[in-house]
């Protein structure tokens, strides 16, 4: 079995970066080979009972659950990114766009939100893996840029949900650029003495992991996610040899001191609630 | 051909030409037989061949001069365009990573209708030979690299002086150590930091500009690139790998990614370009520090009477406007997974 295997919605993906919810009434957990219905996995937050497996998760699944009654306001979902450099490799960018904006029904990788949570108003953003490889491009910037800013503005707290496979090759130097606003955003908010809660989750690496996601005042990551730098089969190659067991996932990172605290998806909304509700006291 | 000139593959057709031509004038100088009605056809030939490869350069072939292994590297500029540079070494907390280097140093200004000033310099730095560019772990930076350019810079603010840094690695260091130190944390504290230091920053492409890695210290105030130097999301070769899933596209990638000089002012990233001699900077060092040097002075000179507060407010707002995105109707919530 190769590595690595193509997903549908075309960029190169490793089978164990996509972790989505397979399709059909009854899901297998990875861990055990257990079988559940498909109802009670969505009931748990996707997150497999007995194993404590965690899938995926969208960016409106994340709002639904965090948010105070599953009310928020979405913001900028009228942004869409449009091909300035006429990228093209085997299939031209704007394809992958389309592709990604009719499969997903958003508009882009990143979602942005206001609501309470704990009856404390905050501005979110979450990141979603099935737009392109959750990459972050122009407006994935800007969207998570206008959330530091409503933060900022509001004199709210800020959260942030990652979920990506770096900075948007299709873009160039652009979306590298992403990775300098954001940062350079977050600068104001925390002159404000405003609080930054990020939150990790499985995968986060790249371009994304080197700029906002590690710029939190609190590192929070679910277990067992990817988090890292460069991806697990660059370092493969570099230092020709496999990779030790569990390297690169939150709880090494939390060994090595770049995490809080690891967190169940179960335990989070309670969790952020009891953070925000001490720091804005 | 001698081996040391290092040619790119584009330019053997030139240098050919150029060897014939030296072979004539030999025989002309020789055999008292006038050739110099032929010397001067081939003279034009060898001109038009030079224009015509090196004005039409193609994204890679720039890409090439950027690696090219004579090419003029960090310490070589500063060795150039400043004295007394007192490298200033370690992060203070792990190492000393060789990768980056920098350190205080007199900016010789005044040479290019500025003034002479005291300022922080640094960049990354690759080796020359097989041993040293070990030794400089081929100008790709482990976190303590990225800190150490932070502590440096910190220092800088305190003092008052600007940062200038230069910009030429092929990526932040992709390996175990790296990850345990925490590269991605290194180099989005640097974002952050570099984005709020209360000093002019000028930064200088003066190579390759490989991704975060090369990001890690490019936040300020002006970005300058060198001609031939390249800076973009991802290297043209890892680029292939993963969208073409072969290395052999690597000419397709470096034409998408748009990686140039003149690309990057296209989109508003890049400031000025600095020039460089026909052939790329190599080929005529004092020149391409001369071009250097005068485009850090003006840089200098022009953020010079700018107050604290002001400086980084434009500093924001030239990131805050990178990015390319149009306006449509907004989408409603799904549901999906």
């Amino acid at each position: 079995m190769p590595w690595f295997r193509r997903k549908k919605a075309g960029i190169l993906t490793t089978r164990d970066e996509q972790n989505e919810v397979p399709e059909g009434q009854w899901v297998k957990c990875p861990k055990t080979d257990e079988i559940i219905n498909r109802r009670e996995l969505e009931d748990n937050l996707l997150v497999f009972p007995s194993s404590g497996h965690h899938f995926g998760m969208s960016s409106h699944r994340y709002f639904d659950f965090l948010f105070d009654d599953g009310d928020y306001d979405l913001h900028d979902t009228h942004l869409r990114s449009v091909d300035r450099l006429n990228f093209e490799d085997r299939k031209p960018y704007t394809k992958r766009l389309q592709g990604a904006l009719d499969d997903t029904g958003q508009n882009e990788a990143v979602q942005s939100a206001t609501g309470t949570i704990g009856g404390q108003r905050v501005s979110m953003a979450a990141m979603d893996f099935s737009f392109i490889g959750g990459s972050m491009g122009s407006v994935v910037g800007e969207m998570v840029a206008r959330a530091i800013k409503r933060a900022t503005e509001q004199e709210i707290p800020l959260i942030v949900i990652s979920q990506s496979g770096g900075a948007r090759m299709m873009e160039g130097a652009l979306s590298l650029m992403q990775m300098a606003k954001t940062s350079a955003h977050l600068t104001r908010l925390d002159d404000k003495g405003l609080p930054f809660i990020s939150v990790l989750t499985h995968p986060t690496t790249g371009g994304v992991t080197a700029s906002f996601s590690m710029l939190g005042d609190i590192h929070i990551a679910e277990p067992e996610a990817l988090i890292g730098f460069a991806g697990p089969r660059v370092i493969k190659e570099t230092i020709g040899s496999d990779l030790p067991e569990g390297f690169q996932r939150s709880e090494f990172l939390l060994e090595h001191g770049f995490l809080d605290m690891i967190v169940d998806r179960r335990q989070m909304r309670s969790r952020i609630a009891h953070l925000l509700d001490m720091l804005m006291e | 051909m001698s081996d040391d000139q290092h040619l790119l593959d584009f330019e053997r057709p030139l240098f050919e030409l150029e060897e014939k031509l030296s072979e004539m004038r030999t025989l002309n100088q020789e055999n008292q037989e006038d050739l110099s009605t032929e010397i001067n056809a081939l003279e034009e030939r060898v001109e038009q061949l030079r224009e015509s490869i090196y004005r039409n350069l193609t994204r890679w072939q720039r890409v090439q001069i950027a690696r090219h292994p004579q090419r003029p590297y960090t310490l070589d500029h500063i060795e150039a365009l400043t004295d007394g540079f007192v490298e200033l070494h370690g992060d203070r907390t792990y190492g000393d990573d060789r990768a980056i280097v920098g350190g205080l140093a007199t900016f010789k200004g005044g040479r290019y209708g500025y003034r002479d000033r005291t300022v922080m310099m640094m960049g990354h730095q690759k080796g020359r030979d097989t041993k040293e560019r070990k030794y400089r772990r081929f100008g790709m930076p482990n976190p303590e690299g990225y800190r150490k350019a932070e502590r440096l810079m910190q220092m800088a603010a305190k003092f008052n002086k600007p940062v200038v840094t230069l910009l030429d690695t092929p990526g932040a260091y992709p390996g175990m150590e790296a990850e345990e130190r925490g590269q991605a944390e290194a180099i989005a504290r640097n974002l952050f930091e570099m984005a709020r230091l209360p000093v002019p920053i000028v930064v200088v492409v003066i190579g390759e500009g490989a991704s975060g890695g090369a990001l890690g210290v490019g936040v300020g105030d002006r970005i300058l690139m060198l001609e031939n130097s390249w800076y973009s999301v991802i290297a043209p070769e890892s680029c292939s790998q993963i969208l073409w899933r072969s290395w052999d596209y690597k000419e397709d990638a470096a034409r998408a990614l748009k990686l140039t000089a003149a690309d990057l002012v296209d989109v508003g990233i890049v400031d000025d370009i600095v020039p460089e001699p026909v052939g790329g900077a190599h080929r005529n060092r004092e020149a391409t520090f001369a071009a250097t040097g005068s485009a850090i002075a003006s840089a200098l000179q022009r953020l010079e009477p700018l107050d604290t507060q002001t400086l980084l407010d434009q500093r924001l707002a030239k990131f805050d406007s990178l990015g390319a995105y149009e306006e449509a109707e907004p989408m409603k919530a799904s549901a999906g997974a």
